[in-house]
């Protein structure tokens, strides 16, 4: 017999008992007992069940009772009648849709949906060493983070063997780094700023635009209405670089709140790790400052945002005694200086009609301005771009919520100023303005078939008229197993100076080979990806498991190719001949050893070629073979007390790099890199839920990139090259950290 | 046991009369009552409910055992609604299911029946 409705029905039934035993039993779905489910009242445990699932717990008054048990989720209840044999039923934790109690939580979720797609939460960014966006990916297989370039220090990420201007980053779903800041924009947001990351593989939706051809990631920030009244994180590293995060909360009535973020980092000290003259990694600076109101009436249905955020970042490096008075853009010394300033501001507002969860929609406005001004040794590289992004969705049903639809209209202006001293000290001024419709369709028979199809409309005066269309298929042949398929369309202009900008560090000359198309002489990029996945949930040894088979394929119809293949002394760029594809393959096997012990293991492989010249070669710096190892162990909490432990394992296979025959012999590289791997690792101390500190080394076996710069003897000769990084530069670096909260 | 039944009915009969004093509403808001244990039985019941027209949305917790609905009252009833369920092999607050689609169901859907 089973009473678990009559828990909450009775609710208002006050009567009165004085040190009453109440009794009952902890059933998971199946009807299987589970032992060790905590009982708790007012946050402390008052009872545990036995292996049979029974508890037994007296209590002075009918209180309102918390059950849980790791793995499964919290349920409320009342315990009210002693004369009552309780039941209570736990919801296995894998059937969380979103937004349940988070006890446990894990840090990286595979979602449920019908995309592709894992949600990290803070607690994966503070994995990392100091995070800014960028560096959180580390802990993430689907997400390969790039050893940072000597020039900027920032890294680069690439999702399914393609590099970032090919995915779609947003913060918030505004497309947030691309463009001017598609090199560098991953490291203007910090870590600490995050709340959580939505990592979608394949096409994608196309609420979010068109540019997106292997995979979204949306960034979504701390929100003024949840957060808390203060926080502070400090971070020192072997490196020498220092970082402040400072957040202030108010809540200023029941509907506003605001939050103040603000952020500072530097590097002050020159590091020459590898004594070759140049520094290993830029000194630099950087303040970033972000104020964000909320307005929320969850009575009426509207919530709002208001975001205003700046951010000026200054980078410098070259030679050790490169002083920027004295030597700038002359050849006395090389060196190197990059500034940014950025100011964004933005608005979401958003409406649910209260009688109609389903229906609903959304407005976004946002304006960003971006100043890039920069050399590299003479290379002088400026770009200036202001945006206005406006995205207006309705949301609503057919007939009932098993067929859903969104759809909506969106605007986006961009409008560069360009200078380039390698291309003939050019101009590239230019404005892009693109307004579009788009139409998705959700199908969900509420069982185990789900689809997506969407499309849009899109006009821009650079690419015409077009239609992008996306397709997601999720079926689930049985409880445990799920089938994803996908398909899309993308396409973009490349921004070919801003992208590859790293590459304005060496003797290389830039040459367009194309003339007449509509960006830079060449034309807009077009790819279409498919991938198909398979995830597989299962126990073995009596602990939960699950593996993933992911297989994607991007194929280029054209592509603007960046051959470094043809000569050291150029760089050439130009529409694609031939053919350019990318697939990937990845293999994820995540297990649960011990309980508080998960491992994350992933094997990937890359096939990416791509038609350079007259030959179809593999890409450069790009491994075939990657293997993955991610260990995570937290000790049992005590009175909110305990210890984090975290271990990513990286293994790179042997890595093409680009020719350099026609160099003078000791300025040649092989063709291949030798393989070699890299470990992380941290240990956190929390103390209690306000304060805990950190500390951990990266690349802990101290593998250093033989040789990272190419005629560094000569840094205004032919020869010279800073560009081609497939390992660390650093040796080993250590930090430490603490973070310190307000609740 | 009485103190629970009287309780239920309390509350449901609270939920059934604000909404039947109404006018025929596009987007009434229905709560019911629907016995189930797992999952599969969300599945299930979801479905049942879904496969009668004017039902917008359906969501069936096991927490309360509450079918939360969502009906064009045009179209549809409630009582409508809980015939297509109970017709599935769970029982409702108004429809009680057949005892052989009730014996048919999978071992864990095996809700335990009021006398």
């Amino acid at each position: 017999m089973k009473y678990t409705l009559m828990l909450l029905c009775a609710f208002g039934v006050h009567n009165i008992y004085a040190q009453d035993t109440y009794k009952g039993k902890v059933l998971d779905t199946y009807n299987s007992s589970i032992e060790k489910a905590n009982i708790t009242v007012n946050d402390s445990v008052v009872a545990t069940t036995d292996k049979f699932g029974m508890f037994e717990v007296t209590l002075n008054e009918p209180s309102a009772v918390y059950i849980y048990a790791e793995g499964y989720e919290v349920l409320e209840a009342e315990l009210t009648d002693k004369d009552q044999f309780y039941t209570f039923q736990i919801q296995p934790e894998a059937s969380l849709n979103e937004l349940v109690v988070n006890v446990n939580k894990k840090n990286t979720e595979r979602n449920k949906g019908i995309t592709n797609s894992q949600t990290m939460n803070s607690g994966e960014l503070l994995k990392a060493a100091c995070c800014n966006l960028a560096e959180s990916f580390e802990t993430n297989p689907s997400i390969d983070v790039n050893f940072s370039d000597a020039i900027s220090g920032s890294k680069q990420i690439k999702m399914l063997g393609l590099t970032s201007p090919y995915i779609l980053i947003a913060e918030e779903n505004i497309p947030s780094v691309r463009g001017a800041s598609q090199a560098y924009g991953l490291s203007f947001t910090p870590g600490t700023w995050v709340e959580s990351i939505q990592v979608t593989k394949g096409a994608g939706s196309v609420v979010n635009g068109f540019e997106s051809i292997s995979g979204q990631i949306n960034t979504e920030l701390i929100k003024p209405g949840n957060d808390i009244p203060f926080f502070l994180n400090l971070y020192g590293s072997t490196d020498a670089r220092f970082e402040l995060n400072a957040h202030f909360n108010e809540k200023i009535s029941d509907k506003w709140s605001t939050s103040l973020f603000v952020h500072g980092n530097t590097r002050v000290k020159k590091n020459d790790m590898n004594h070759d003259g140049f520094l290993d990694n830029p000194l630099g600076s950087q303040v970033n400052v972000m104020n964000r109101w909320q307005y929320q009436n969850l009575e009426k249905g509207w919530i709002a945002f208001i975001t205003a955020r700046y951010m000026k970042d200054e980078k410098q490096t070259g030679e050790i005694d490169f002083d920027k008075k004295q030597h700038k853009l002359s050849t006395l010394k090389w060196g190197s200086e990059l500034n940014t300033d950025k100011f964004d501001a933005s608005t979401k507002v958003g409406y649910v009609f209260p009688d109609q969860p389903y229906k609903s929609f959304g407005w976004q406005n946002s304006f960003s301005y971006h100043k890039q001004n920069s050399y590299f040794g003479l290379n002088q590289f400026d770009i200036t771009q202001r945006s206005i992004y406006s995205n207006f969705l309705y949301s609503s049903i057919i007939s009932n919520t098993l067929h859903k639809f969104s759809t909506g209209a969106s605007f986006m202006h961009d409008d560069y100023s360009e200078f380039v001293a390698n291309y003939g000290n050019r101009n590239f001024d230019r404005t892009d303005t693109s307004y579009g419709a788009f139409f998705e369709y959700t199908y969900d028979n509420a069982n185990n078939l789900a689809l997506i199809l969407g499309g849009r409309i899109d006009n821009s005066n650079r690419l015409g008229t077009f239609v992008t269309p996306r397709m997601h298929l999720r079926y689930n042949p049985g409880e445990k197993t799920t089938l994803r398929a996908s398909a899309g369309r993308g396409k973009r202009l490349a921004n070919i100076f801003a992208e590859n900008q790293y590459l304005f560090a060496s003797s290389r000359q830039f040459n367009i080979l194309n003339e007449g198309g509509k960006a830079y002489g060449m034309d807009p990029e077009i790819a279409w990806n498919y991938g198909l996945s398979v995830s597989q949930d299962f126990t073995f040894l009596g602990k939960n498991a699950s593996l993933t088979l992911d297989f994607y394929r991007t194929d280029f119809q054209n592509q603007i190719v960046v051959d470094m293949d043809q000569s050291a002394r150029t760089v050439n760029f130009y529409n694609l001949d031939g053919k350019s594809y990318a697939n990937s393959f990845q293999a994820e096997l995540n297990y649960n050893i011990i309980k508080h012990l998960n491992l994350r293991t992933a094997y990937k492989y890359y096939d990416i070629k791509t038609t350079y010249g007259d030959k179809t070669l593999e890409r450069p710096l790009q491994a075939k073979h990657r293997l993955f190892a991610n260990l995570e162990f937290t000790t049992h909490e005590n009175n909110g007390s305990y210890w984090k432990f975290d271990a990513t394992w990286n293994w790179l296979g042997a890595q093409r790099l680009p020719y350099t025959g026609d160099n003078s012999a000791e300025n040649q590289l092989a063709s291949y890199t030798n393989p070699f791997s890299t470990i992380n690792a941290q240990v956190t101390k929390v103390f209690s839920d306000r304060f805990e500190v950190y500390v951990g080394g990266e690349n802990i076996g101290n593998y250093q990139q033989h040789r990272v710069i190419l005629g560094a003897d000569d840094p205004f000769g032919n020869e010279f090259d800073s560009t081609i990084v497939y390992g660390p530069i650093f040796g080993q670096m250590y930090y430490a950290g603490l973070r310190f909260k307000i609740k | 046991m009485k103190k629970y039944l009287l309780v239920l009915l309390a509350v449901l009969g609270v939920a059934f009369t604000s909404t039947a004093q109404e006018k025929k509403s596009k987007n009434a808001k229905v709560d019911v009552e629907v016995k189930g244990n797992c999952d599969m039985c969300k599945k299930r019941i979801e479905k049942a409910a879904f496969a009668v027209k004017g039902v917008k949305s359906a969501d069936w917790h096991s927490d309360d055992q509450t079918l939360h609905l969502i009906i064009d009252e045009n179209k549809t009833t409630a009582l409508k609604v809980q015939e297509s369920v109970a017709k599935a092999g769970h029982d409702t607050k108004e429809v009680k299911a057949e005892k052989d689609t009730y014996d048919n169901l999978h071992g864990c859907c095996q809700y335990d029946r009021e006398s």
